[in-house]
């Protein structure tokens, strides 16, 4: 493993509402990225349910938590990975998926947008390629 | 445990972090800041205001380097640093601002 | 940069393995443990997916394969049967480990 800042991958399999994963893992991201880690998310299997657009729990008395996902930008965290075999499978495209940005201090904070779609075989090389993996 | 705001009673944690969020207002963020020993200025209610915002737009309070860089966006970079923050809340820009904010803890930072 | 994946959902109930041999790499090593184990019992369809990944170590933890009574010829070919040693030496000779929940 290389020295000094260790490069984390968040791994998220879960759709956002029937169990605690989908919130819990936003939270111990944003920690984590308050501490200047080098974080990676990856989305896929019903873990591409997260990142739909337009989704709102309020009727269901639980934390509305789809605005946060927006906050990941400011938090640095600017590789969002959505595996497109995933998106395929459940009937969803690029466009069913929240517009998460963030603003490039290296290009006059331009705004950029952090997900990025990839295929099974790149989602796989991005696992092997890091150094610590967190499953939610 | 509780706030006392002429004479309504606004239940806390152990912490003094409200436990209602719909709880607060102006009048209780200076109860708060009294017992924090902060005396509120434009300066603090321009903190506490924009954490309000955040939050309500967010779900979720800015860890301070989140905070320090947004401060800088809107406001410049003379009130946008630690420096000026941490002169203003004492014991942590986030924590102590989120507490009179009426905001949750803030997970992860000071 | 070897990787150990461990499984502990039945393939029949959730798609964990599924999506695990989906996403190795050569040289990884797929961990079965807990309802993961029900995977190898000879016959059955996720045994055949096993059997279908090349170039990727499987193993099963005994005692979970033990409490749900698969051994011997039950087991299906190329299978490596560890105990909890067994899956810490697998922890120590992999430089880190993804868990399929």
């Amino acid at each position: 493993m290389s020295e000094g800042v260790k490069k984390f991958l968040y791994v998220n399999r879960k759709a956002p509402h029937g169990t605690i994963y989908a919130l819990e893992a936003l939270e111990v991201v944003l920690i984590g990225a308050a501490f200047e880690q080098d974080v990676e998310l990856a989305f896929l299997d019903d873990g591409v349910f997260q990142l739909v657009k337009g989704w709102d729990t309020k009727d269901l008395g639980s934390k509305n938590f789809a605005p946060t996902y927006m906050a990941l930008g400011d938090f640095e965290v600017t590789k969002v990975f959505v595996e497109k075999e995933s998106l395929d499978e459940r009937g969803l495209t690029a466009d069913d998926l929240m517009e998460l940005m963030y603003e490039d201090e290296d290009d006059d904070w331009a705004e950029k947008p952090s997900i990025r779609i990839v295929s099974r075989e790149e989602m796989a090389r991005i696992m092997a390629a890091n150094d610590v993996i967190l499953s939610f | 445990m509780a706030y006392d705001v002429n004479g309504t009673t606004v239940e806390h944690d152990e912490e003094g972090y409200i436990t209602n969020l719909s709880d607060w207002t102006k009048e209780l963020a200076e109860v708060i800041a009294k017992e924090e020993n902060v005396e509120m200025t434009d300066e603090h209610w321009e903190v506490v205001n924009f954490l309000r915002e955040y939050y309500d737009e967010y779900q979720i309070a800015p860890a301070i380097r989140v905070l320090v860089k947004a401060m800088k966006k809107k406001f410049g970079p003379e009130k946008g640093n630690n420096k000026y923050l941490y002169e203003l809340f004492p014991y942590g820009p986030a924590k102590q601002a989120c507490k009179i904010a009426g905001l949750p803890k803030p997970t992860g930072c000071v | 940069m070897a990787m150990l994946h461990t499984v502990n959902k039945s393939p029949y109930e959730k798609s964990a393995l599924e999506s695990c041999l989906n996403h190795v790499s050569e040289g990884d090593t797929v961990l079965l443990i807990e309802d993961g184990v029900y995977a190898v019992v000879k016959g059955g369809r996720a045994a055949n997916a096993l059997a279908s990944v090349k170039g990727v170590k499987i193993a099963a933890l005994e005692a979970d394969l033990k409490a749900r009574g698969i051994g011997g010829d039950k087991i299906t070919e190329g299978v490596e049967v560890v105990d909890y040693g067994g899956f810490v030496d697998l922890v120590e000779a992999n430089d880190k480990t993804e868990a399929w929940l």
